[in-house]
């Protein structure tokens, strides 16, 4: 199973756990949107109501920022690990 | 009687409160600490005050929070409580105005957001759906944004006829309707836009805050990027009340909670020039709509002062004499028992203020 992991910025909506097991599996967006069928609040702040990730959100695919890669098509295998961290912004 | 004056700063809310008519407040932490509020909604058709915060991530994106116990505990809905529908083609990016419905409509509450679209809702504020009349509106494409956003950031419901309602929006102008939010029309007549090669178009105005008379609702007042007006018949024409004051550029325009005629805003230099007129810390006042405005300056900081007061960040309570609010981008907070004729500090060095909505109870 993939798991998701949750920076600890975010862990108040996903009750606190660090890392998500997920079903889903092949591409990026069938886990974000399982995320968004169990963890709506989690997935709401990475993702706008579009459903495009949110600007300054990244997403590492076994360690390579899903934009350098194919984006929300990202290939996700069984063992993946995706790591959602803010990027550095704010002022 | 408390009162109660929320901060929404650059980075967090927070929450005063006075219980010795007004003369002294004590501030308390910052709720949301790290997020920016550019609206508190306050609803006080209640038994109690609820209080609706739009929480601004620079990260995680805007949300809407709300609170029955003065900011002791706050509720989030698992959806996002403000967005738009899958066909829009947009994401809302922030909410600038949050406002109870009238009297006559309990539990109606509405938003503005950027990019500019009105959200309506049916159960106090916890979610809301989007007016796809104004969202359809044939203008929406020439709407601009500025330095700001392209935002609706201003909502005034008609107080006794919940059909009629004016919004505003940075640029675009201002809007109303009659028919509950089904059509709307521009109502910019008289309000110049001089950045514009037509400086007198329909709409496109870059109108900065717009507030409702208390004695007569067809009475509105608007300080714009450049002009300060008044209307007397809701909005029809518009005529510049800005003879008499040091500049007619500025951000909030604030109206008298019970007296007619009576406003406060906050002049700046000019658009080149955002800082206050001879570099003063002044409130000014008119007490004839407008025809007047006087300076009100005593209890405020003497020393050359630069900070601005945004368009949500000066605001009134519902006392009589009514009490009034300011805060700068420098992170102070000011207050006047009476109407402006004295000033105290109520908070300094807290993040840049961008609005204040005081409640008495």
């Amino acid at each position: 199973m993939p798991t998701v992991l949750v920076p600890g910025v975010l862990r108040a909506e996903s009750g606190g756990a660090a890392r998500l097991e997920v079903a889903a599996a092949g591409q990026l967006r069938a886990v974000l949107d399982e995320v968004g069928a169990r963890w709506p609040r989690l997935a709401r702040r990475i993702r706008d109501e579009s459903g495009a990730v949110r600007r300054y959100v990244n997403i590492y695919v076994d360690g390579e920022d899903c934009r350098r890669l194919a984006g929300l098509d990202t290939p996700v295998a069984a063992g993946s690990e995706i790591q959602v961290l803010p990027s550095v912004a704010g002022g | 009687m408390t009162v109660l004056l929320a901060i929404g700063t650059q980075k967090g809310l927070f929450l005063a409160t006075s219980d010795d008519e007004r003369r002294t407040w004590q501030v308390g932490p910052a709720h949301f600490s790290g997020t920016a509020i550019y609206t508190i909604g306050v609803d006080a058709r209640g038994p109690r005050p609820r209080l609706l915060a739009a929480v601004d991530s620079s990260h995680f994106g805007p949300s809407v929070a709300v609170s029955d116990d003065l900011g002791e505990t706050w509720a989030e809905p698992d959806s996002a409580p403000i967005a738009l529908p899958a066909d829009a083609g947009a994401a809302i990016e922030r909410v600038w105005q949050i406002v109870p419905g009238s009297a006559a409509e309990p539990g109606v509450v509405y938003a503005g957001s950027q990019p500019s679209a009105l959200f309506r809702s049916t159960d106090g504020g916890r979610s809301f759906q989007l007016v796809r009349g104004l969202w359809d509106h044939p203008h929406r494409p020439q709407w601009g944004a500025g330095f700001g956003g392209q935002a609706i950031h201003t909502v005034l419901p008609h107080p006794h006829d919940p059909a009629r309602m004016v919004v505003a929006m940075s640029t675009g102008g201002v809007y109303r309707t009659a028919d509950g939010g089904a059509t709307w029309a521009p109502a910019n007549s008289g309000i110049k836009a001089y950045f514009l090669p037509d400086p007198w178009p329909e709409f496109g105005q870059c109108v900065h805050k717009v507030a409702r008379d208390a004695g007569d609702p067809e009475r509105l007042y608007a300080q714009n990027h450049h002009g300060v007006y008044r209307s007397t018949d809701g909005g029809d024409r518009w005529e510049s009340i800005a003879a008499t004051l040091p500049s007619d550029f500025g951000f909030p325009i604030v109206a008298h909670p019970s007296r007619p005629g009576t406003i406060w805003n906050f002049p700046l230099i000019a658009d080149s020039r955002r800082h206050p007129v001879d570099l003063r810390c002044r409130v000014f006042r008119s007490t004839d709509a407008g025809e007047q405005w006087e300076p009100l300056e005593k209890g405020l900081p003497a020393e050359p002062y630069y900070p601005v007061v945004l368009r949500d960040a000066m605001c009134a309570d519902g006392s009589d004499p009514a009490g009034v609010y300011f805060g700068t981008r420098s992170g102070d907070v000011f207050a006047t028992r009476d109407e402006g004729e004295s000033w105290t500090p109520v908070a300094a060095h807290l993040p840049d203020v961008l609005c204040v909505r005081a409640v008495t109870f």
